[in-house]
């Protein structure tokens, strides 16, 4: 079986009324890595959480297809249940849940009820899981993201990952504060998800991740919609020329969102 | 109240009571002036409830219960909170007013350790018991409930541990109020001699949801110099029965009480907690979690008092509120003149599940001494929609995320109970009343 397909049709969103994203078209097949790079400020992580269901976004416009299905109309759960996951860039810290009780509580909720993980079966799983990122065993016991480092949070998100196999992943700013043997072991983890069931958006500014994971594709967000998409050759004159060039082709002068070109 | 309180239970009543449970003159002398008392004294006014209107005096007073053969033979309402699984060794189950059950390890007997009834207590042990009976924590006329309490006192236990003697396995008590009108004046007193160490844990039960009734029960707990007890309890009075609950610590030098409450009583209730850190270098951590449902009002506060130097206090009160509950949480540390470099530490929050629930939490420090280090925080607030957001995009539905953050915001004093028989079965409430 191939895998899934999530289509975003000319997305607008606002968060207090201020429209953030207009139009953003964009479709993600299962077995394809995209990457979508741009300055801060031009809406990227607006994208990820839109998709995922934030409570602060509105979507004005626009429509996001999980394989047909309206994923606009679900709850967050059952987003997560259909098959998108999101890594946060900024994880809630939950006190008194520790770690290994959310994680076999996330992975029930998607296996359902009279089907849940046998609890020998969920150990192996996470410690291989844990051993693969390099994460302290620790970790499981300690509570969710609580008192955890930047990197600490990254590595979880992807420990979650892992273990969640989503259908359709998101990776907000992933990279952004790890130091580079970190920035290797997590892209060791999301390179090993690389399937023809698994499709995979990776939100950054850098392009530092895409050494490490290299995309199909490459997106270019400048205020709140995509103005250039390419293969992994975009990328890489991103990495050497910067975004002004971008900028000078399009006539864009302020690459913010709320800009009109 | 205090009209009807009296023709029922009057002078000649006091003293038949004392009389047939061959009580020493001493106590009936006690109870008839804490009787007197109960005229004179006003209900104490705990900051932001009224309590002016509860139900303090319609009970009965006495009533008898069969006894449980052994553990194995517990009745079902008493399955969930003994671990049956690894029997517990000193148990004493207090059924109404009689001792249903009881054992107490022949190694703790030969060291000399009571784990006894109050009344047998006071004929076998009666010089320990007078010495301590509401001399150095609770006093009979602080106001009309301790000298209700000190008159009609129907029930409660004497722990005592000697000098030198560390206890490992705990003490557990069960008081179960099995007849739904009898009220419980139940009195606990625990003395830990210099250097030894004790826990003790204790359930209350009812099952009054519709008839009324009171519990109006005084702890004093005494940890002489150097001595640790660890302290845990679970209260869970039916919403039928108000609850007055004076649990008091006095700690000498060196000495440590550590406090873990569950309170999950669904009727109005007054809780006082409070620790007199007397000796140098002693120190206190109280916990309370509580769950309130319904419509009942209730009032925590913690209270801890330095007096010695170098002392060290830790109050922390985690509360949810659903339906239309109320509970005021009242924390506070004082830290008398020439308590030096002493610290007093305090965390109250709570959580609101409902919109016509309300929480209150007051921080409240008393400093009358310069070189001292203090701390509070307090929060009232509902679910952190990012939480829910964060747990929802596992896959996780909203209901039982709002359950994990729930017993998360309970789990660190939920944690503290010293039995994890007690643990499992605090969790258990929780969840009941949570759901």
């Amino acid at each position: 079986m191939s895998g899934s397909v999530l289509e975003i049709k000319n997305l607008h969103v606002s968060v207090e009324d201020k429209e953030i994203l207009n139009g953003v078209n964009l479709t993600i097949k299962g077995g394809e890595f995209h990457a979508i790079m741009g300055p801060n400020g031009t809406g990227k992580s607006t994208l990820a959480s839109a998709i995922m269901g934030h409570p602060h976004y509105e979507i004005t416009e626009g429509s996001v297809l999980l394989d047909g299905e309206d994923v606009l109309q679900m709850d967050v759960d059952e987003r997560a249940r259909a098959g998108l996951f999101l890594a946060m860039q900024y994880p809630s810290e939950i006190s008194g849940v520790t770690t290994s009780d959310f994680l076999r509580t996330a992975i029930n909720a998607r296996r359902g009820e009279g089907n849940e993980i046998s609890l020998m079966k969920f150990i192996k799983e996470m410690d291989s899981v844990l051993d693969e990122l390099d994460v302290d065993k620790n970790m499981a016991q300690r509570y969710l993201n609580e008192g955890f480092s930047g990197g600490e949070k990254k590595r979880n998100e992807i420990v979650q990952l892992m273990l969640l196999k989503p259908a359709i992943a998101i990776l907000d700013e992933v990279d952004s504060g790890l130091d580079i043997d970190a920035l290797k072991v997590v892209s060791k983890g999301v390179n090993k998800m690389r399937s023809d069931d698994f499709g995979c958006l990776m939100i950054t500014h850098y392009q530092r991740l895409l050494n490490y994971i290299t995309p199909d594709y490459v997106h270019v967000m400048m205020q709140g919609r995509i103005v250039k998409s390419g293969g992994p050759e975009l990328a890489e004159r991103l990495e050497a020329e910067g975004y002004e060039w971008i900028k000078e082709e399009l006539g864009i002068e302020d690459e913010t969102v709320g800009q009109k070109a | 109240m205090t009209v009807e309180t009296k023709r029922l239970y009057d002078k000649d009543y006091i003293e038949q009571f004392s009389q047939e449970r061959y009580e020493p003159e001493w106590m009936k002398s006690l109870r008839l002036h804490a009787l007197e008392q109960v005229d004179v004294l006003e209900l104490p006014t705990p900051d932001k409830t009224n309590i002016g209107k509860w139900n303090f005096s319609r009970f009965k007073h006495t009533a008898q219960g069969e006894t449980i053969s052994s553990l194995e033979a517990l009745p079902e309402k008493l399955k969930d909170f003994i671990d049956l699984e690894n029997i517990p060794e000193n148990v004493l189950i207090q059924r109404n007013q009689s001792v249903a059950y009881s054992t107490l390890s022949k190694e703790l007997k030969d060291k000399g350790v009571i784990f006894t009834d109050i009344f047998t207590a006071l004929r076998e042990h009666e010089d320990l018991v007078k010495r301590y009976y509401m001399k150095d924590a609770v006093s009979v006329d602080e106001h009309r409930l301790t000298a209700l309490h000190a008159a009609l006192m129907n029930g409660g236990i004497f722990v005592y541990v000697p000098k030198n003697v560390q206890i490992e396995e705990p003490l557990q008590t069960i008081y179960w109020q099995e007849d739904p009108e009898v009220a419980l004046f139940n009195h606990v007193l625990v003395v830990a001699e210099e250097s030894s160490s004790l826990t003790y844990v204790e359930n209350y039960i009812s099952h009054n949801d519709e008839q009324e009734t009171v519990a109006n029960v005084i702890t004093e707990v005494i940890a002489q110099n150097n001595a640790y007890i660890s302290f845990g309890a679970v209260d869970n009075f039916a919403a039928g029965t108000t609850t007055y609950m004076n649990r008091r610590g006095v700690a000498y030098r060196d000495a440590t009480i550590d406090w873990a409450f569950g309170q999950m009583n669904d009727g109005n209730t007054v809780f006082e907690n409070e620790t007199h850190l007397i000796g140098d270098n002693s120190s206190t951590h109280p916990k309370t979690v509580s769950v309130g449902r319904g419509r009942q009002i209730e009032n925590f506060t913690a209270r801890t008092v330095h007096h010695g130097k170098d002392t060290e206090s830790f109050i922390l009160q985690h509360g949810v509120m659903r339906d239309k509950a109320t509970a005021i949480f009242n924390a506070i540390g004082k830290i008398e003149n020439a308590a030096t470099r002493s610290n007093a530490e305090q965390e109250s929050r709570v959580l609101m599940l409902s919109d016509k629930a309300r929480g209150d939490a007051n921080p409240i420090l008393l400093i009358d001494e310069n070189d001292v280090t203090a701390g509070h925080a307090a929060s009232v607030g509902r679910i952190d929609p990012l939480q829910l957001y964060y747990l929802m995009s596992r896959g996780i539905t909203r209901e039982e995320a709002e359950n994990l953050i729930i017993f998360g915001f309970l789990e660190p004093v939920v944690d503290q109970l010293p039995i994890p028989s007690v643990q499992k079965q605090l969790r258990q409430v929780i969840e009941r009343k949570v759901n």
